[in-house]
C-alpha cells in the first residue's frame, strides 16, 4: 500500500485532532447525515432490497471461491478482444509496469479517472518520481490534488471541504495547474463546476494516455466497467489513445447478469440514486473508435493474502459503495484522514489492517476504531460483518501484541478469572460498596474515562448481596 | 412460570436497582424467579477486545450456571446479544436458544404489553445498538412505555446512533465516545424530557457520566425501574416529584 500514510499516530490521537477542528466536524455532520437519509430513501423504494443484498453477498462470495478460474477467463477474453493483461504482485510492481507503459508512449502526462487502487498504490507519486505529471479529473479528486490534500472519503474524497474552502483552493491553485480560476469567481456550486469544467476540458483534448481503475470487469467477455456521475470518466475512456486500467483482482464478476444485481445497489447505496449518470462499458480495442491501446494491469497487492482468511475474507466483496462511512458515528467525528488510508471508515477499518497488516502503530489501532454499533453492516449492499471482522482483527493485534499491551493483557487475565470464581467476585464487590465513601471522584488510572465523563456511584449493596438478604 | 435472572456483571456491581426491579416486575407478573449465583459476567468485554480465550472460559462457566433452566431473562440487550450471536461461535448452542432480553420475554413469551406500571413522568428512549440491530427488539420497548399509566413518551431525535460507549471502544477511544455521547445527550435534552431510559446500563453508565458532569436536567433510568412502578409503589427519587 501507498506509503503516504506511514508514521501516522494511531487512530484515537488522530480523531482527537479532528474533533478540535470545528468547521471538519461541521463539514462532515452535515454531508454525511445528508446522504445517509438519501440513501435510507433509495433503498426503502426497493421491494428485493434483501434479496438484492443476498444475491450480491453470494455472487461475489462464489467469485472469490473460484478468484483464480475467473480472472484466467478475463486474461484470455481481454487478450482475444485486442487488450495486454499484466499481473501486480504489489504496489512497487504496478507503479513500475504504469510508468513503463506511460514512458512507452513518449508522453509526460496523464489523465486519470477516479480509482482507488491507484490510490492505494500511490500511483501518481510513483509516477510524479518518473516525470510524468497525473491530472485527477473527478471533482473532489481535483479539489484534493490541487489543495495539497489526501483523500478523506472513499466516494467524496473532499468529503471533508466545504464551498468556501473550494473556492479558495481553485482561485489559488488552479493556475499553477492550468486553466485558471475565471476572475470573481463565487462558492456557489454551479461557479464551482463550471471553474472545474473549463479547467478539465483542456486536459481531456490534450491527453493522450489515460489511466482508471474499474468497478468491474467480466469474465466471460473481459469486459470492464466503470460508473460514475461527472461524465470525466468517459472522456477519459474514450479520448486518449492509450488506456491503462489498474484494478484489484477482486472486482471481477463472471458474467454480464451478475452486474444487473451491482448495478442497482451500488448507486443507491453510494449517491442515493436509482441510476447512476455514466456507466462506461468497453471490451478490448476497437479500429477507429476510442482507446486502440489498452493495458489491463491486475492488482493483488495483499489481496490473495486477504482472501486466505476464513473471517476477513468477507471485506473482499466490497464494491466501495461507501454507505458504511455515511452511516458512522465513529467516521463522522473522527473524519476520513484518522484512518491513516485511502480506505476510511469502517470498511477501511477492516480493509487496511488486513492489505498492510497490523505492525504500525496506526494500522494495529484502526480494529479499535468502532463502537461495534453495527449501522455498517446493516447498510452493506454485500452484506460484510464487519464487525464481525473487527473483533476477529482486534485478536491478531491482542496475540501479536508484545510490551504494549502487557498490562492490558495481565487485567484481563486477573478479571476473567475472578469472573469465573463468584465467591471472589462477590467478595471484591463486597469490599468496593463497603469503602465507597472513602473512594476519590476521579482516581488515577480511569482518566480516559473521568476526562468527558462522572464515574458511576457505587450502591450500598451489590445485587447479589440484596438478593441473598432479600429472597433465600 | 420459573426463569433464572441473569442480572449482568454490570447490574450487580453497579445498578442492583435494576437487577431488584426486574424481580419485582417479574413477579407481579406471576413469574417465579431464580438467581443461580455461579453467575457472573457474559465475557463480552473480553471477547470484543480481542479475548478470545478468557471470552471462551467465561462462556462456559456461563452455560454451566444458567444449564437446568428453559427461560433466561436478562436485563441488558447487549448481554443478551452476546449469548444470542456470539455464543455459538463460541461453541455454546443451548443457551442463546433459551436467553431473552427482559422487554422481548415481556413481549413475546408473556405476551403482556400492559404491565400495569404507572410512572407520571416524560420520557425518551434511547435504543441501544445491540438491541436494536442485534436483537432486532423493534418497538417492543417503546410499546411496553406507551401503556405506562401516566408515562408520556417523547420521541428521541436520531434514536438509531450509536451513544458512544462500545465497552473498552469508551477508554480506547474516549474522545470520540465522549463526542458521541454529547450528541446523543443533546438530542435526549431537546425533547425535554425528565426521564432518558435505555434497556441497557451499560450506555447508561456512559449518558449517566455525561449528564452529572454537564449537569444537565436529564435522569437516565433501566427501562425494568420504570416497568416497576406502581400506583402502590411509585418509583420516588427526589428530582422527579416536583
Amino acid at each position: 500500500m501507498s506509503d503516504t500514510f506511514l508514521g501516522m499516530p494511531a487512530f484515537p490521537q488522530a480523531a482527537r485532532v479532528a474533533l478540535h477542528n470545528t468547521t471538519l466536524r461541521a463539514n462532515l455532520r452535515h454531508a454525511t447525515h445528508t446522504i445517509r437519509a438519501k440513501r435510507a430513501q433509495a433503498v426503502a423504494e426497493l421491494s428485493d432490497w434483501e434479496q438484492l443484498r443476498d444475491a450480491g453477498r453470494q455472487i461475489k462470495d462464489h467469485t472469490l471461491r473460484h478468484l483464480d478460474r475467473y480472472l484466467i477467463q478475463l486474461e484470455q477474453a481481454v487478450t482475444e478482444s485486442g487488450g495486454t493483461v499484466h499481473w501486480a504482485v504489489d504496489a512497487d510492481d504496478a507503479n513500475r509496469i504504469v510508468a513503463d507503459l506511460v514512458k512507452a508512449t513518449g508522453e509526460s502526462e496523464v489523465v486519470k479517472v477516479k480509482s482507488m487502487a491507484t490510490q492505494e498504490i500511490g500511483l501518481n507519486e510513483a509516477l510524479a518520481a518518473e516525470g510524468i505529471t497525473a491530472y485527477e479529473t473527478d471533482l473532489a479528486e481535483l479539489i484534493v490534488q490541487l489543495g495539497d490534500d489526501r483523500p478523506s472519503h472513499i466516494l467524496v474524497p473532499a468529503i471533508h471541504r466545504n464551498r468556501a474552502e473550494i473556492r479558495a483552493i481553485f482561485t489559488s491553485e488552479m493556475a499553477a495547474w492550468g486553466r485558471a480560476a475565471p476572475d470573481g469567481l463565487t462558492d456557489s456550486p454551479g461557479d464551482l463546476a463550471e471553474a472545474a469544467r473549463l479547467h478539465l476540458r483542456e486536459k481531456f483534448l490534450r491527453a493522450r494516455v489515460a489511466i482508471s481503475g474499474a468497478n468491474f470487469m467480466v469474465a466471460e467477455t473481459g469486459t470492464l466497467v466503470v460508473v460514475e456521475s461527472e461524465g470525466n470518466g468517459r472522456m477519459c475512456l474514450t479520448l486518449p489513445r492509450t488506456l491503462i486500467s489498474v484494478v484489484g483482482v477482486e472486482k471481477v464478476v463472471p458474467t454480464w447478469r451478475d452486474l444487473e444485481v451491482f448495478l442497482q445497489t451500488l448507486p443507491r447505496l453510494s449517491t442515493a440514486e436509482r441510476m447512476n449518470p455514466y456507466t462506461s462499458m468497453w471490451t478490448g480495442t476497437v479500429d477507429g473508435d476510442g482507446p486502440q491501446d489498452f493495458h489491463l494491469v491486475l492488482l493483488d497487492n495483499g489481496r490473495t493474502d486477504v482472501l486466505a482468511d476464513a473471517v476477513g475474507r468477507q471485506a473482499l466483496r466490497c464494491i466501495r459503495c461507501s454507505a458504511c462511512l455515511n452511516v458512522c458515528p465513529v467516521y463522522e467525528r473522527a473524519g476520513g484522514h484518522a484512518y491513516g488510508s485511502v480506505y476510511p471508515g469502517p470498511i477501511g477499518a477492516i480493509l487496511t489492517p488486513q492489505l498492510r497488516g497490523t505492525t504500525s502503530a496506526i494500522d494495529a489501532s484502526l480494529p479499535f476504531a468502532s463502537s461495534l454499533c453495527g449501522a455498517c453492516y446493516e447498510v452493506c449492499p454485500v452484506a460484510i460483518d464487519i464487525p464481525e471482522v473487527l473483533v476477529h482483527l482486534r485478536e491478531r493485534v491482542v496475540d501479536q501484541s508484545g510490551a504494549g499491551h502487557r498490562t492490558e493483557s495481565i487485567a484481563m487475565a486477573a478479571v476473567s478469572w475472578a469472573l469465573r470464581h463468584p465467591s471472589v467476585l462477590a467478595t471484591a464487590e463486597r469490599l468496593a460498596t463497603t469503602t465507597r465513601a472513602l473512594h476519590p471522584r476521579r482516581p488515577p488510572g480511569v482518566r480516559a474515562w473521568t476526562a468527558g465523563r462522572e464515574l458511576p456511584e457505587l450502591p450500598a449493596q451489590s445485587f447479589r448481596d440484596w438478593w441473598k438478604e432479600n429472597h433465600r | 412460570m420459573r426463569v433464572a435472572l441473569f442480572v449482568t456483571c454490570v447490574n450487580d456491581a453497579l445498578f442492583p436497582a435494576t437487577g431488584i426491579a426486574t424481580v419485582t416486575l417479574l413477579e407481579r407478573l406471576g413469574v417465579t424467579v431464580d438467581f443461580p449465583a455461579a453467575q457472573t459476567c457474559c465475557g463480552q468485554p473480553q471477547f470484543n477486545s480481542g479475548y478470545r480465550r478468557a471470552a471462551e472460559g467465561l462462556v462456559r462457566h456461563t452455560a454451566r450456571a444458567f444449564a437446568a433452566y428453559e427461560y433466561v431473562v436478562t436485563p441488558s440487550g447487549s448481554c443478551a446479544a452476546m449469548v444470542r450471536e456470539q455464543y455459538p461461535r463460541l461453541g455454546e448452542t443451548s443457551l442463546p436458544k433459551r436467553t431473552y432480553e427482559l422487554t422481548e420475554f415481556l413481549v413475546d413469551v408473556l405476551h403482556i404489553t400492559d404491565v400495569g406500571a404507572y410512572f407520571p413522568h416524560t420520557v425518551t428512549y434511547h435504543p441501544s445498538c445491540h438491541g436494536l440491530r442485534t436483537l432486532g427488539l423493534g418497538d417492543r420497548p417503546r410499546r411496553l412505555l406507551h401503556a405506562v399509566k401516566g408515562l408520556e413518551l417523547r420521541e428521541l431525535p436520531g434514536a438509531d446512533e450509536c451513544c458512544g460507549f462500545g465497552g473498552t471502544f469508551a477508554v480506547k477511544n474516549a474522545d470520540v465516545s465522549v463526542a458521541m455521547g454529547q450528541d446523543k445527550v443533546r438530542s435526549a435534552v431537546s425533547t425535554r424530557a425528565d426521564v432518558l431510559c435505555a434497556a441497557d446500563n451499560s450506555c447508561l453508565t456512559h449518558l449517566g457520566g455525561l449528564i452529572r458532569r454537564q449537569q444537565e436536567p436529564l435522569r437516565p433510568l433501566h427501562i425494568a425501574e420504570i416497568l416497576s412502578a406502581t400506583e402502590q409503589h411509585p418509583y420516588l427519587p427526589a428530582e422527579l416529584t416536583r
